[in-house]
């Protein structure tokens, strides 16, 4: 394994954490006129928006704001909400989970499609299921979630009472309730997901299939299936790695309105809480978190290339 | 025919008429029934939101309590909200919004996008490193959440969606046109043009600009439909378009109230939202294929 490009890796991610930080500082500075007064509401008075300006730091120089806002953070100190006047941090923590679960559940269910209608459609170029795959891929990306979500309330609780139309349920309480309840969610993201993915595993896998090791394999008289399995995925997957990590931008945005949409409590719901009470401190916090959480998510898949293909060697 | 014209056909063969690329891509488009499926939706979207206010059969504000929730029928095809407000006209005017929103967004994405883009490419490697740093910053960011962000900080709005959306979309124009001009930095043309006493300005707008064309106008059709659907999505959690204005995405949440009563409320505003993403992202597939046919898969 190559050591030095994964120092590289991690100060290369350490560096767009730090970027992320000065973004998400940014949120609150870019607010025309006064964030206090914003926050506040027009008939506030002048001592309370005073207040609020000593609280949230805004009469100190920028950068003294922003280095003690990055101190705190690396005490773990998000700051107070400014609605409940609860530190953020405990809010934070206690939505990642729903949050990771809804993503995992999604990415699960995106994969469970792409993988084989994608292999399908790539075995049978121009087939009846080649081109059902193309409108199911056309059309999930083009759907929006928010809608998709709806109709399947609609449809598979409302019609049928078949699962519950929204809620959350700790694994840890009750696992049945928990699954039940995350189906609808996790269909709904996994969908936009597997139809993006749908496309790519189809393209890596044409790719490989006309390569000369794969007719070699078939002409050495190895069976359909194993010549797929064990010598086409497995020669596509670097391609298919690279855009499940793509498409974890994509499936956290969708988590985003999947959650509003289901009544998720996640980090998602959080920050849009967050962003109609005005609640900047909440809302930095939730979107410092989830773009740390993908910036992680694709350190991890960079590394994973190791794994997969050990002949690559990074300079 | 003669050995003169057949000489200089065949000229025309091997060197290639002018325009000849684009000419063979749009003949290829032509072709191409997908692309051609969402152009035709395209045009009437366009109609719609061009002569919007003109063609609507209701004002599309106009409350007619005596028709609350009335359902779909021959007076009113997508029948009415919970204001009597006749569905079909408000989703004919809100076409404007989202095509309004869409191709503000996308300029902006594209025009600052591009432009750092090419600085990037074809600038030092300090520039290259520091554009591209930030951009990785910006696209570490969940898209939609970002955008959520850029409006808590600015207001609600459609003006500020617009806004939003277009810097989201910065780092993946920036991306394209760094790699396209990447590929191209280095051939004798760019050479030439440098020796001849060339700037270079003039080198990037002049000669690397065209080069690169074709990968940004394919990567704007397919934004304007993720800007669309962002839009859609902004003013569906109540951030884009304000009331009574309509947009697809507010009718949308305007319709989950009343998902148990009158679906189409709902129903009709996603299928709108639905059919406007799928035309730009058919006509941006086609346009992928006709530009660069090694890549139609």
């Amino acid at each position: 394994m190559n050591y030095q490009y994964i120092v590289q890796r991690l100060l290369s991610a350490l560096v767009v954490v730090l970027g992320v930080t000065v973004v998400v500082f940014m949120i609150v500075q870019i607010v025309p006129g006064d964030p206090a007064r914003v926050v506040l509401g027009p008939y506030a008075n002048d001592e309370a928006v005073a207040g609020l300006r000593e609280r949230l730091g805004l009469n100190r120089p920028i950068i003294e704001q922003y280095l003690s806002w990055l101190e705190a953070l690396t005490r773990g100190d998000f700051g107070q909400s400014l609605l409940s006047s609860q530190e953020v941090a405990p809010q934070l923590w206690g939505r990642i989970g729903p949050s990771f679960e809804l993503a995992l559940a999604s990415l699960l269910v995106g994969l469970a499609i792409a993988f084989p209608v994608g292999i399908l459609s790539a075995l049978k170029p121009g087939s009846g299921i080649d081109i059902a795959a193309t409108i199911f891929s056309q059309i999930g990306v083009s759907i929006p979630s928010f809608w998709m979500g709806i109709m399947l309330v609609i449809i598979f609780s409302l019609n049928f009472s078949l699962l519950p139309p929204s809620g959350y349920t700790p694994i840890t309480e009750d696992p049945a309730d928990w699954f039940a309840h995350i189906i609808l969610p996790a269909f709904t993201a996994g969908v936009v997901s597997a139809s993006i993915m749908t496309r790519f595993i189809r393209s890596a896998m044409l790719d490989v299939l006309s390569a000369n090791y794969v007719q070699t394999a078939r002409a050495k008289g190895l069976g359909e299936r194993a010549v797929v399995l064990r010598h086409a995925l497995r020669n596509a997957m670097i391609t298919i790695v690279t855009i499940i990590g793509l498409q974890i931008n994509a499936l956290f945005s969708g988590v985003v309105i999947v959650e509003v949409v289901f009544s998720w409590p996640g980090l998602g719901r959080l920050a849009l809480n967050a962003v109609l009470e005005r609640d900047y401190p909440l809302l930095q916090g939730t979107v410092l978190v989830v773009a740390v959480m993908f910036t992680m998510v694709n350190l991890l898949v960079d590394l994973l290339y190791f794994v997969l293909d050990p002949r690559i060697e990074y300079a | 025919m003669t050995k003169a014209k057949v000489r200089k056909s065949r000229a025309h063969e091997e060197l290639g008429a002018p325009n000849t690329l684009w000419r063979d891509a749009g003949r290829r488009l032509l072709r191409h029934r997908l692309a051609m499926f969402g152009f035709c939706v395209l045009v009437v979207v366009f109609l719609m939101g061009i002569f919007g206010p003109a063609i609507t059969p209701y004002d599309p504000n106009g409350m007619d309590f005596a028709n609350r929730f009335a359902a779909p029928s021959l007076a009113h095809w997508m029948g009415t909200d919970d204001f009597g407000r006749d569905i079909f006209s408000r989703i004919i005017l809100g076409a404007r919004v989202s095509l309004q929103v869409g191709l503000v967004a996308v300029s902006v994405a594209t025009i600052l996008g591009t432009g750092l883009g090419l600085l990037a490419g074809y600038g030092r490697r300090v520039t290259d490193e520091v554009i591209m740093r930030a951009m990785d910053v910006l696209y570490s960011i969940p898209a939609l959440l970002l955008a959520i962000a850029i409006v808590a900080a600015l207001g609600k709005g459609i003006n500020n969606a617009m806004i939003a959306i277009g810097l989201v979309y910065i780092p993946i124009f920036a991306r394209i046109a760094r790699a396209a001009v990447l590929g191209i930095r280095n051939e004798e043309f760019i050479i030439a043009a440098r020796a001849l006493g060339a700037g270079d300005l003039r080198i990037l707008t002049w000669h690397v600009l065209p080069n690169v064309l074709s990968p940004i106008i394919v990567e704007i059709t397919l934004s304007l439909a993720f800007a669309i659907l962002a839009e859609a999505a902004l003013s569906f959690f109540g951030l884009g378009t304000q009331p009574p204005d309509p947009s697809w995405g507010r009718m949308l949440a305007e319709g989950r109230d009343f998902f148990r009563q009158s679906g189409w409320m709902a129903f009709f505003p996603g299928l709108a939202i639905l059919f406007t993403v799928m035309g730009f992202n058919f006509l941006g597939d086609g346009l992928r294929d006709a530009l660069d046919p090694r890549l139609r898969r």
